[in-house]
């Protein structure tokens, strides 16, 4: 009750406020934000899943919102495949609001009023954290082919040394879609103890043979691209952008549902009639194009190899005897929301059950819903009132259950 | 305070403080939170509708998007103390199954289910010969979700079947307060309109699990029986 009075009057002051011109509409204005780079001196390697380290580590983040005095409103979102840190402020390359925007802000499920955000960039990323694109000390050229192969569980690692950097003790929250919902569970399987509740939305515990399957066609484009010159493209002052922009394209329509697509562009066509040729004659065919040349300009092409590897090594199950359950054994204490979308074909709704069987399984209190959409997995972005409303309600009681205002 | 339903103020009574409860069909999770309020339970739900999940989820309460048909299965053997399952026993497809289930994943079953044997059932088919409405039994034929109805014998006959042993059983009817019933007499078969039991395993030796509070634990079942019809 208290607190919806607080709610309210924030509401109000805001309301106040922007009647006086003194807050803009955007997140950017009105919160904290900070972040940069961190750096992690070379006697702190990142130990990898494949044998090899990684020194120097430099990991790039952003945060939104402050941490408490008793630190314990630290919510760590984890990105997807093609996401990064910029979570809820403009993209430096494209220009666009952050990748999760309407989900972060004040009076949104995650609120920077309340909760001390964080987001990083994964490794093998290339948005400023180590990745395929970052100098080898060894060489001081970009590594190229020669970064190490990386997995899910490394990507953790690294992120559970930033935050042991950051001072948090314990997250309140691990949050992610997709492959941040890899990562999230991850975290409850090698971190349980730094972990006070996970959201898992839209994810698996494993990459099926459609899922590799798709990322193998993505990769072959990039290989394919002449312009890939085996992984050294920097050097050679080139960019296998035909390539990767392919690799985008087909990943894409999986991102969608064949509802939506019909639903968006059905057979409608570009420009009045057939052009009896090769272009882009239906709008499903330019709407792909676009998304395919877009891509290129902010992500890297071995980044995308490292980053699909990672997700195709995926298999949590696997390193605890094949038992998924027994991943999650000490993660006890752990409350899970688990989530997934009704049209999602790439990660459909039996790979949440079986994480929440799981779950169930290792005695873990796990909830679960399955969202009623046609929008396919990428509907985590999207306008979905009744995502919006059980995370708000999950996390609200968890906050709750933590003491926190 | 607002009232409290009155099957789930006899739920309240039975289960016992710190217990583990599976809440199947939870709907909005009123019955939970209850629960959770007052005996500090730690407690799962499990309901098929998006909204009452999102309902749930906003009271805190931990729920499993899934139907009681299929996504028991899931559930580890003996993983909790309790399984509530509040009057959709007749909604389910093999409510044999179910009711079975409920007490492979608990040890201890709360089972609600209204009572086809009751007068005003048998009324309706005898003097209108159309398939009742009644206050357990609202809905039209055609519309009622109730795919496997029984009477209070019936339900008596499967739990013999399934070898389980009835703790305790309640006669719950709307506005009055729960009388506890020998389920086996033959004249609550005509005047329970709802009936609501505490089942657990023949082969368990008896559990410690019924609270000294508990309206029915402290006393015989046949022996209560007189005393309380006379009254009514």
């Amino acid at each position: 009750m208290l607190q919806a009075i607080d709610t309210l009057q924030r509401r109000r002051s805001k309301a106040a406020m922007t009647a006086q011109g003194r807050i803009e509409a955007g997140i950017d204005n009105a919160i904290p934000i900070g972040g940069g780079t961190w750096r992690f001196s070379a006697s702190r390697p990142l130990r990898l899943d494949s044998g090899a380290t990684l020194a120097p580590l430099e990991i790039a983040y952003k945060t939104y919102g402050t941490l408490n005095e008793a630190r314990s409103n630290a919510v760590l979102v984890c990105h997807a495949l093609t996401g990064d840190q910029h979570l809820a402020s403009t993209h430096p390359v494209t220009g666009k609001p952050g990748w999760w925007d309407r989900f972060v802000g004040p009076g949104k499920p995650l609120d920077p009023e309340r909760h001390y955000i964080i987001c990083s960039n994964v490794i093998g990323g290339c948005m400023g954290t180590t990745g395929p694109a970052s100098i080898d000390p060894a060489t001081g050229e970009p590594y190229g082919l020669k970064f190490p192969v990386i997995t899910i569980a490394d990507m953790v690692r690294a992120q559970a040394m930033l935050i042991e950097d950051l001072g948090i003790e314990t997250l309140f929250a691990a949050v992610g879609g997709s492959m941040g919902g890899m990562q999230v569970l991850q975290w409850a399987a090698d971190y349980p103890d730094k972990l006070f509740s996970a959201v898992v939305i839209a994810a698996a515990a494993r990459h099926s043979a459609q899922n590799i399957a798709f990322h193998e066609v993505g990769r072959q484009a990039i290989m394919a691209d002449p312009n890939w010159c085996g992984g050294a493209y920097l050097q050679a002052g080139v960019r296998p952008e035909k390539g990767l922009a392919v690799a985008r394209m087909a990943a894409h329509i999986t991102y969608l549902s064949e509802a939506a697509l019909q639903r968006k562009f059905g057979r409608e066509l570009q420009r009045d009639g057939l052009s009896w040729g090769f272009d882009d004659d239906f709008q499903v065919e330019s709407y792909l194009r676009h998304q395919g040349t877009s891509f290129v300009d902010r992500f890297d092409a071995n980044s995308y190899l490292y980053i699909t590897r990672a997700l195709d090594y995926f298999d949590l199950a696997a390193r605890h005897g094949g038992v998924l359950a027994e991943a999650f054994v000490n993660a006890r204490n752990v409350k899970f929301c688990v989530l997934s979308f009704s049209s999602d074909w790439l990660y459909p709704t039996p790979e949440s059950r079986d994480i929440v069987r799981a779950l169930n399984g290792a005695g873990c209190r796990a909830s679960f819903a399955e969202i009623q959409t046609d929008k396919g997995h990428d509907a985590f972005f999207l306008d979905e009132p009744l995502l919006d409303q059980t995370l708000k309600g999950f996390l609200a009681a968890r906050a709750q259950a933590r003491g926190l205002a | 305070m607002t009232t409290i339903r009155e099957d789930f103020a006899e739920i309240l009574k039975l289960v016992r403080p710190n217990a583990r409860v599976l809440d199947i069909g939870c709907e909005d999770g009123v019955l939970l939170e209850l629960l959770t309020r007052e005996k500090n339970v730690d407690g799962q739900g499990l309901e098929i509708s998006p909204e009452g999940v999102a309902a749930c989820l906003a009271r805190g309460l931990a729920v499993v998007q899934g139907d009681g048909d299929r996504d028991l299965d899931h559930f580890p053997t003996r993983a909790f103390d309790y399984a509530i399952l509040s009057k959709t026993l007749q909604q389910m497809r093999e409510p044999r199954h179910v009711l079975s289930e409920l007490l492979r994943v608990a040890d201890q079953a709360v089972v609600s289910v209204p009572n086809f044997g009751h007068w005003k059932v048998r009324w309706a088919l005898l003097s209108r010969g159309r398939m009742p409405e009644t206050g357990a039994l609202p809905e039209p034929w055609y519309s009622t979700p109730n795919i496997h109805l029984c009477t209070l014998r019936d339900f008596v006959g499967l739990c013999d079947a399934l070898e389980l042993r009835i703790d305790a059983c309640a006669s719950l009817a709307d506005g009055k307060p729960a009388r506890p019933i020998d389920p086996r007499a033959p004249i609550e078969n005509w005047r329970a309109e709802t009936a609501l039991f505490l089942l657990s395993r023949k082969a368990e030796p008896q559990p410690a699990a019924v609270p000294q509070q508990n309206l029915f634990g402290e006393v015989e079942l046949p022996k209560a029986e007189p005393a309380k019809k006379r009254k009514r």
